[in-house]
């Protein structure tokens, strides 16, 4: 079995035969990579990425920020579900766009009224305006939970919690076996069930290795609250894109911070709070 | 010198045989290039080529992978009721039994690999060069024990036939150790696969405690089920001498495991229907359709069907006993056991997704045809292995030939 | 942590400066959303007689109507009638148009606390070290019809059965 795994993982390294199919092929999980080995593989990676997208292309490797952990706020009076955060989402963190198209964010409709039975959930609504009387909204992304079941599941540590809270998935070292997919009460993660498709001129070049830089096919992916931005003090994409102010963020072990304002003075629930995951997501009512 | 030529000629007598084994074999390797083909295209496309999606991410591959691990559990545990009831050749009973549990695992793991996104990646699961998160993973742990069983399984039967071979009997101290540990080794690789799935809070159908022992019991129904057919085969090919009585014995086993099975079943559908929680949307999608999706809806009620027929059948000692009868309640129960804990298992976990989305799957012809390749594969290896073992245990296959040449080897009277 | 001493900062401003200066620094807002070329008002206001009488206008802005409180009050309440550029608090205080925050802020009390906490209406930028902007009141609130209008929403993901091949 183990051999058969080995045969057909060496014809597939070696189907083009160069150099950097083997070193791509033999790379190491990025957490025992050492500070060299994280320069030959950034190397690596933005050389193929200026030779596949004609453009050059940052790939960031920053740590967490000692004394962070991000959390993050949505304001379920205020959404309207005009899914602006999925697509800035798309655009900032380079998800495949079409065939196979992959988000990251889902907003759910639910009649007023309901809020836990999801079933009653309306994914594909696309009325002529939002928001539609009688219904209320809801984004759903990765949570980011402090006891997360994919990182547990996953066979081969290919994804976990970094110090910040964020939960990463190193994409060269997922085997894509989808086990993460089946643990997320979230539909958190995604899968390239395909080649991605990401047209050149389309591409965010400011990316980070554990989050938007290009993906290839049969692996997993998922929110990392824009980890390429927020180490550096940004907010996510889907809070500057929202146009109702319904997205807030920040770092939950900073009492100043607007995510501590909020869990603070505002009444918020977290998603499925039954299963004990503890997000790091909180949903709230300002109205 | 004399291990290399029992080498030799094991090679070379897969390669001869009688007219319906030469075609046979050739069928399996036709059913296994179709096969292979469209595992190729896949390789090449992604698994978009399936029908598996995000919200149902795995399919009949996966469904496939947990029907043969039941098989194989349960084929070493037909070694229990033959040391119980003093079967007449327990030797081949368990060299059967463990040989069938081996090409078992060898198919399921094929069915792990076909379902796996980067098979390129496969080596990240070996310890020391990879990383196996063990014990965190329940699928890390599903590597061990289905490689451990392997292994078992093949040593043991090794063992066993190359000692025959010899003309010495295999050393108990080795062997009788080995195959006690097999048994709970059996139980161990169908609980670990079942927690797999058991596991999971996100997935309410699979998050019951019953699951595991509905696991075992249906496997106890589906592996002997296949070893009554495959003794009845073997023993009109190759003269195999079981007696008509084991069998009926292994049925009567059935027929308890059968009601076991069907009295968890009940439990479950009484708990989740009664309570009508929203838990019982999957529960409701598979048996009775939700909100008007209803793909698994007739394949359920068919299987159900299946299994009660079988149950009565093995239930009453004159259609037990009768080889007709006998036969007809083992394919029922193989594939009225098949559609339960594949499609009917799997799918439903994932419908309605965490969400609220239902998505309805059902695989499409690159999924069935792989999937017919890898159990073409199962076949092969389990005819190939009953290919070299039958004629040792016989004793037409022996290396006392060499020392009286007046005996040229009659391969062609050395059948499966 | 890094957003700490920054408030510590600007409160410390706030103590010492004037009370204006001061909260332009705290909440550092994007521009008003001025119609183009209308600001600023004094070019057209500063030869025209003031007119207290609360009337339908009919020669100029005539695009807009008053759907915020319209029983209770008129242009005059909020914008000052001595100087056009500026806004009028209730008390009688002039304010630029980049502080018009507190002109909601006299009746909207609780949304006004949680706008200047951040949870009310959309900060952008760097929430710390760098470059932060407040969005107005009026970034997304029409002052003379606040609620906030219908969007057309972008479109539904691709449905599972349709991410079939290339």
């Amino acid at each position: 079995m183990l051999s058969l795994g080995a045969l057909a993982g060496l014809s597939l390294g070696n189907l083009s035969c160069t150099r950097r199919a083997r070193e791509e092929f033999l790379q190491k999980h990025f957490r025992e990579m050492t500070e060299a080995d994280k320069a030959a593989v950034i190397g690596r990676l933005e050389a193929q990425y200026q030779q596949q997208y004609g453009k050059a292309v940052r790939v960031g490797t920053e740590p967490a920020v000692p004394g962070t952990l991000w959390g993050y706020g949505l304001d379920l009076s205020r959404c309207i579900g005009c899914r602006r955060c999925v697509y800035a989402c798309v655009q900032e963190n380079n998800q495949s766009r079409g065939n196979p198209q992959l988000q990251w964010i889902r907003v759910i409709r639910l009649k007023k009224g309901s809020l836990i039975n999801l079933e009653n959930s309306e994914h594909y609504y696309d009325p002529a305006t939002v928001p539609e009387p009688g219904f209320m909204y809801m984004p759903v992304q990765c949570q980011q939970c402090e006891n997360p079941p994919c990182v547990r599941v996953c066979p081969v540590k290919a994804t976990w919690k970094e110090p910040d809270g964020l939960v990463v998935v190193d994409y060269n070292w997922c085997i894509g076996c989808r086990y993460c997919i089946a643990a997320c009460p979230y539909k958190g993660r995604v899968f390239n069930w395909a080649e991605p498709t990401l047209p050149p001129q389309e591409i965010n070049p400011e990316v980070h290795y554990l989050g938007n830089r290009p993906r290839m096919k049969n692996v997993v992916e998922k929110c990392t609250f824009c980890v390429q931005r927020v180490r550096k003090g940004r907010y996510p994409a889907c809070v500057e894109a929202c146009p109702t102010g319904t997205r807030k963020f920040g770092n939950l072990l900073d009492p100043a911070s607007e995510i501590r304002y909020l869990i603070e003075h505002k009444r918020v629930f977290r998603m499925k709070e039954d299963l004990n995951t503890e997000p790091k997501f909180y949903y709230f009512f300002s109205a | 010198m004399k291990a290399w030529r029992f080498f030799r000629e094991t090679v070379q007598m897969v390669f001869v045989g009688t007219r319906a084994y030469t075609l046979w074999c050739a069928f399996l390797l036709a059913v296994i290039g179709v096969g292979i083909a469209f595992y190729l295209k896949q390789l090449d496309q992604g698994l978009i080529v399936t029908s598996m999606r995000d919200q149902v991410s795995w399919g009949l591959y996966i469904g496939n992978f947990t029907y043969l691990v039941g098989v194989a559990a349960a084929a070493v545990l037909l070694v229990i009721p033959a040391y119980i009831y003093h079967f007449d050749p327990i030797k081949e009973i368990v060299v059967l039994g463990e040989l069938l549990a081996a090409s078992a695992i060898i198919t399921a793991l094929l069915f792990v690999l076909a379902d796996l996104g980067r098979p390129d990646r496969f080596w990240h699961m070996i310890p020391v060069i990879g990383i196996l998160s063990f014990p965190d993973s329940l699928l890390a742990w599903d590597v061990v024990v289905l490689n451990g069983y392997l292994v078992l399984n093949t040593v043991v039967p090794i063992t066993i036939l190359v000692k025959t071979y010899f003309g010495k009997e295999p050393s108990r101290r080795l062997v009788i150790p080995l195959v006690l540990l097999s048994i709970p080794w059996a139980v161990g690789i169908h609980t670990v696969t079942a927690f797999l799935y058991n596991g999971l809070a996100a997935r309410p159908f699979w998050n019951a405690s019953i699951l595991a022992p509905r696991f075992l019991a249906s496997a106890f129904c589906s592996g002997p089920a296949m070893a009554i057919l495959i003794f009845q085969i073997l023993r009109k090919t190759a003269g195999m001498k079981i007696k008509n009585e084991a069998l009926f014995k292994i049925s009567e086993l059935m027929a308890y495991s059968m009601f076991i099975n069907l009295f968890l079943l009940g439990a479950e559908l009484f708990k989740e229907y009664y309570s009508a929680t929203i838990h019982l949307a999957p529960m409701e999608y598979l048996y009775q359709g939700l909100h008007g999706h209803n793909a698994l809806v007739p394949w359920i009620w068919t299987a159900t069907a299946m299994n009660i027929t079988a149950f009565i059948l093995f239930l009453i000692p004159r259609t037990r006993e009768n080889l007709v009868t006998l036969n007809i309640g083992s394919l029922l129960i193989i594939a009225g056991v098949w559609v339960e804990k594949g499609l009917g298992l799997i799918v439903p976990g994932f419908i309605p997704d965490p969400l609220g989305e239902i998505y309805e799957y059902l695989p499409n012809s690159t999924e069935i045809a792989i999937s017919l390749g890898i159990w073409a594969c199962g076949l092969l290896i389990f005819t190939l292995f009953m290919r070299i073992a039958i004629p040792i245990q016989r004793g037409d296959f022996v290396h006392a030939r060499h020392e009286k040449p007046a005996l040229p080897p009659q391969y062609e009277r050395i059948k499966p | 942590m890094k957003a700490m001493p920054f408030i510590i900062c600007c409160m410390t401003i706030g103590l010492v400066l004037p009370v204006l200066a001061a909260q332009h620094n705290e909440y550092p807002v994007s521009p008003p959303p001025f119609s183009e070329g209308i600001f600023p008002c004094s070019t057209c206001h500063a030869g025209l007689a003031v007119n207290t009488r609360k009337r339908q206008l009919k020669d100029e802005h005539t695009a807009i109507t008053l759907r915020h409180a319209e029983k209770e009050r008129w242009c005059l309440d909020c914008h000052s009638a001595g100087n056009r550029d500026k806004l009028r608090l209730a008390d009688g205080e002039t304010i630029d148009f980049t502080e018009s925050y507190r002109l909601c802020g006299q009746c909207h009390g609780n949304i006004y606390r949680d706008w200047k906490a951040g949870i009310h209406g959309k900060r952008t930028g760097s929430f710390t070290g760098g470059k932060r902007t407040y969005l107005l009141c009026v970034g997304c609130h029409n002052p003379h019809d606040p609620k906030f209008k219908p969007l057309k929403p972008e479109p539904p993901p691709v449905r599972p059965k349709a991410q079939y091949g290339k």
